[in-house]
């Protein structure tokens, strides 16, 4: 039970990450590798700010703003030095690995000295785990909360419109350049506020942490959208949660049948890969069945 | 008649290693308020290129263009946006797929002004809206459809709304119905005609089919390797036949 617990706690946080993740890779239509750097990057900044002595939100709204700051770097890069997005991403990726060698002064850092948002706000009474469920619900709420608000705003349905065509936009007037800047800092901002969280879950800061988050990110993402197909863009934030939580569950599992936690890396791709097939699998599987039917 | 539109020496230059290439070749054109200006010519004629020229998507390697008697040359897209709109060949061109039709009708009311950080007013604008698509069969009940679900026909309408819901001092329509079937073609065509005369628009439209170039506008260019080589007012148009046009391709 307590495993389960733990779990779900784990899905919760992590959503947090695929919600930033979905500004780039849905709203605006592009794949943004920058969240591995940026990720870490909040990551580092809250340990090193909470090893300093700052309060843990304090070390998060830092976080959030240096992330902003690398969603920036990538957006200078694509939107006007017309770099293309998968390399501006990993070339802000790989600045991101000094810079965050440098913020932390070394690979990693622990935390267990030091306090954490987990254990503050009257948390540590819940019972184990349950501190990770809570505070991830109240974040999560915040931040649907502010991205529904900003989505229905002039701006956002402009940032919206931008993804979705960017010709038809530019020619009602619409700065694309400002919306691709808006997109990639809010998005990395949040992304790293996530980095920030999942630093100080498990007590430590890692430069390196940041390997494969981007893939996590995405069967969050795919997964709610496997479940849950047709659905607002309101709910559609809500079902990434879900998938975030439903892809912890399904590792959970797969780890609890005995396979190596070294091969981590390799079931979430697979299951990733397993669930962007997915619709091209059933779509196939219905025209089999439809065949057959007509055949007999 | 102070002219809307004023185009002076237009030209556009393509640079190759070993050749130059002018698409538009000193071009001069004039649009008065109210002009339907028809534009026919073979492709590669430069008709694109200079809707383009006039939208400010491409730039004018030399030449003037004036706008109410002010220079635009230099304006870029979104400033120009304010002014002029525009309905593209392809239906996925004008539309936002992931959007209602509701939702793309509001980017559109919104044409070429600043995008505030305020909530938009989708719900205020819904009986503008509703009365806007009431006598078209194909979007009627369609206002919270996505875009995405609707046919060619359905969406080139919807663009053409869009270029419409606040009226452009200039409506650009560049071949709008090439991509539909005969049908759907002419019933777009026929809308089209309708609401340019109703509400005096000026436009100018680009076009392959020779009907429509003959039934349609009160004035008609043809454009050959860069340059206008026929110009014809209304009274000049009508006395043509689709044979007579023939010898300018």
């Amino acid at each position: 039970m307590n495993l389960i617990v733990s779990t779900i706690s784990q899905g919760f946080i992590w959503s947090i990450m695929a919600i930033g993740l979905f500004i780039t890779f849905r709203i605006l239509d592009f794949p943004d590798m920058t969240v591995e750097g940026s990720f870490p990057l909040g990551a580092v900044t809250a340990v090193s700010l909470i090893q300093s002595g700052h309060s843990t939100l304090y070390s998060l709204l830092i976080a959030f703003i240096f992330g902003c700051l690398a969603g920036f770097a990538t957006a200078f890069l694509y939107a006007k030095l017309n770099v293309p997005i998968l390399l501006a991403g990993i070339l802000t990726m790989t600045a991101l690995y000094s810079i965050n060698l440098r913020i932390l002064g070394k690979a990693n850092m622990s935390l267990t000295k030091s306090t954490n948002i987990f254990n503050q706000f009257g948390l540590d009474k819940l019972p184990t785990n349950f501190n990770g469920i809570i505070l991830g619900i109240i974040i999560i709420a915040i931040i649907i909360f502010l991205l529904i608000i900003f989505l229905n705003t002039e701006k956002g349905q402009a940032v919206i419109a931008t993804g979705d065509n960017e010709t038809m936009a530019a020619s009602l007037g619409i700065n694309t350049t400002v919306m691709k800047f808006i997109g990639l800092m809010v998005s990395n901002g949040i992304v790293a506020i996530t980095g920030g969280l999942i630093a100080q879950q498990n007590g430590f800061a890692d430069v390196n942490m940041g390997i494969g988050v981007i893939v996590i990110g995405l069967s969050a993402i795919i997964i709610g959208e496997v479940i849950y197909p047709d659905v607002s863009l309101s709910i559609r934030l809500i079902t990434i949660v879900i998938g975030s939580i439903v892809y912890r569950l399904i590792l959970m599992i797969v780890l609890q049948l005995g396979f190596n936690t070294n091969d981590l890396k390799l079931i979430s791709a697979i299951i990733l890969a397993l669930c962007l097939a997915l619709p091209t699998i059933r779509a196939q599987f219905l025209k089999t069945m439809r065949n057959g039917v007509k055949t007999k | 008649m102070k002219p809307l539109l004023k185009i002076k020496h237009a030209v556009k230059t393509i640079y190759n290693d070993d050749d130059n290439l002018n698409i538009l070749n000193d071009i001069n054109l004039t649009i008065n308020p109210k002009d339907f200006l028809v534009v026919l010519g073979t492709n590669g004629a430069g008709k694109s290129t200079l809707l383009d020229a006039i939208t400010g998507t491409n730039k004018l390697t030399s030449g003037q263009i004036l706008l109410n008697g002010d220079d635009i040359t230099g304006e870029n897209l979104a400033k120009r946006s304010r002014h002029i709109s525009r309905v593209y060949q392809d239906p996925k061109s004008g539309t936002a797929p992931r959007m209602t039709v509701a939702e793309n009708l509001l980017l559109a009311k919104r044409r070429g002004l600043p995008r505030r950080l305020r909530l938009r007013k989708l719900k205020e604008n819904m009986p503008e809206f509703q009365k806007l698509i009431s006598n078209l069969p194909t979007l009627d009940n369609r206002l919270n459809t996505f875009t995405e679900k609707l046919s060619g026909g359905q969406r080139q309408t919807l663009s053409f709304l869009m270029a419409i819901i606040q009226r452009p001092e200039l409506l650009l329509l560049d071949e709008h119905t090439a991509a539909l079937d005969p049908q759907t073609s002419k019933d777009l065509m026929e809308l089209t005609n309708k609401i340019i005369l109703e509400k005096e628009l000026t436009c100018m439209m680009i076009t392959h089919d020779l009907s429509d170039a003959m039934k349609y506008g009160n004035r008609l260019i043809v454009l050959k390797k860069g340059e206008i080589i026929l110009d014809l007012n209304k009274a000049e148009k009508d006395k043509l036949t689709e044979s007579d046009l023939l010898q300018y391709f």
